[in-house]
């Protein structure tokens, strides 16, 4: 794709201002690193506070008579039980239990669901969801409004000076507030393991909301190579990588987005498959591992003790954090135990590698105020 | 010092070329975590895989400039591969070979080339 037809967010001239080394990531012209690069981006986020444009993510309102029981047709989620002021992470589900997309669905106010999908899927997700729903809700896009993260551990102590009242959220709780002069919808979540918030914007007011808290000291604009280092240290699945079509919530580690109530009432897609893979029928699980030597990357194969080729990594880098390789994968659930003695082949060579419990780095999410 | 368009750098010292990657290549890749060195005694043949480095984000190959074989390798870039990103030209060096043609060497781009080079990117 040439830079022509790649679209922009409207912090787009914010970035290459600051020195971004611009790529094209779902159709958009992406900041994958600032001058600082991905290892400082990195650590600066895990000991500070990181800014992150994600205004590429798809938002949405679904809205029509009863939205929340509607949404639980493409979800297993329970979202009729879903609070004012709070959200959940769900999954888009296919006739054969395998994820669509993974997504955040919320109740800022009382108007209908807030929702937010991965850039890359936004349109057939929101084609999706019409298709399944149509007649029962309607999904107003909001494409002119831009999305940031703050993430990290001085996220709460910056957002505070400009919205007081988004302090006062717990982890997963939203709300639709003035901050910063415009009407913003604030959710304490993310995606980098660390407390913080997402922070959707009218576009035309995002660049002065963008500068305003870069002014602070703490912070400091962080690009999608740390995104994806963070977030693969906090054991959370990238969709496209970790997850796509073929893969069930059950065998992603995803078993806590198909709720209690959903589970007896089996009322969801390819809900016979996630019961059987409930009561032990699944033949790979997602787990973490940690690798010895060269960082095993996608696509990299797993072996047993023996050698025998069990799986595959899904994701993998070198976790800045650590100061070694890690990496996602799947393999048979025999094998999916912590302290299981694998290897990984990187370059035709197997290399040593032991399962270990997800997150890699301990989440501190923030669960009261 | 003589340069590739895969951004490698080779030095001559009688027939043994050090060969490592430039200033340049180590600033694109970033922060380096890794860096897979040859075996000594490997034959190597021009424009092949002489070694391995990985970012955070991802692993590029590293091309050898010229053929030959495998004398050393810098085994300090193990415990310390961001000797890459510090002193990509000199003492993140990452393998010498000995080479059977030095005139191959002669036809490797020299630094005001290989500037010129960079200016076109």
């Amino acid at each position: 794709m040439s830079d022509e037809t790649l679209k922009h967010t409207p912090l787009y001239a914010a970035h290459v201002e600051a020195g971004a080394r611009m790529v094209p990531f779902a159709g958009y012209a992406m900041p994958v690193q600032y001058k600082d690069g991905v290892l400082k981006e990195h650590l600066w986020t895990r000991e500070h506070a990181g800014l992150f444009d994600v205004s590429h993510m798809g938002q949405a309102r679904l809205r029509g008579v009863s939205p929340l029981s509607a949404f639980e047709e493409v979800t297993p989620g329970d979202f009729i039980g879903l609070k004012p002021g709070k959200q959940r992470y769900s999954v888009l589900l296919n006739k054969t239990g395998g994820i669509i997309d993974d997504l955040m669905a919320g109740r800022p106010d009382d108007d209908g669901l807030f929702v937010v999908v991965n850039g890359a899927c936004k349109e057939n997700d929101f084609k999706v969801i019409d298709a399944e729903l149509a007649g029962q809700v309607r999904i107003d896009r909001l494409e002119d409004r831009a999305l940031m993260a703050l993430q990290g551990p001085k996220a709460a102590q910056v957002l505070a000076i400009h919205a007081p009242d988004a302090a006062k959220l717990a982890f997963m709780e939203t709300a639709a507030l003035q901050a910063f002069g415009v009407d913003a919808i604030i959710s304490r979540s993310g995606y980098t393991g660390e407390d913080g918030y997402e922070i959707s914007v009218p576009g035309e007011a995002a660049l002065h909301i963008w500068n305003t808290l870069l002014a602070d000291e703490r912070v400091r604009p962080i690009g999608l190579g740390a995104r994806d280092s963070l977030r693969l240290e906090a054991g959370l699945p990238l969709y496209g990588h970790d997850l796509d079509e073929t893969v069930s919530p059950i065998e992603a580690g995803l078993g806590f987005a198909v709720s209690k109530k959903r589970r007896d009432a089996r009322d969801f897609p390819g809900a016979r498959r996630i019961a059987a893979e409930l009561g032990g029928d699944v033949t790979r699980k997602a787990v973490g591992l940690k690798v010895e030597g060269a960082p095993a990357r996608e696509g990299a194969e797993i072996a047993d003790a023996e050698g025998a080729v069990v799986g595959v990594i899904t994701s993998g880098g070198f976790s800045p954090t650590l100061g070694y390789p890690i990496a996602l994968g799947f393999v048979p659930p025999a094998l999916a135990a912590a302290g299981t003695e694998l290897k990984v082949i990187v370059r035709g060579r197997a290399q040593a590698a032991q399962v270990v419990a997800t997150p890699f780095v301990a989440h501190r999410y923030v669960r009261k105020v | 010092m003589r340069f590739t368009k895969d951004h490698e750098w080779v030095s001559l010292d009688g027939d043994v070329a050090t060969i490592g990657i430039t200033a340049y290549a180590a600033e694109q890749l970033g922060d380096v975590v890794f860096v897979e060195t040859p075996e000594v005694g490997k034959s190597v043949t021009a424009g092949e895989g002489l070694a391995v480095v990985e970012s955070v984000k991802a692993a590029s190959d590293v091309y050898a400039p010229l053929t030959g074989e495998v004398l050393e390798a810098n085994a300090a870039l193990a415990e310390a591969p961001e000797t890459v990103n510090q002193a990509p030209e000199a003492d993140g060096w990452f393998a010498k070979v000995k080479i059977a043609d030095a005139s191959a060497y002669e036809a490797l781009m020299d630094r005001a080339a290989y500037d010129a080079f960079l200016e076109t990117l």
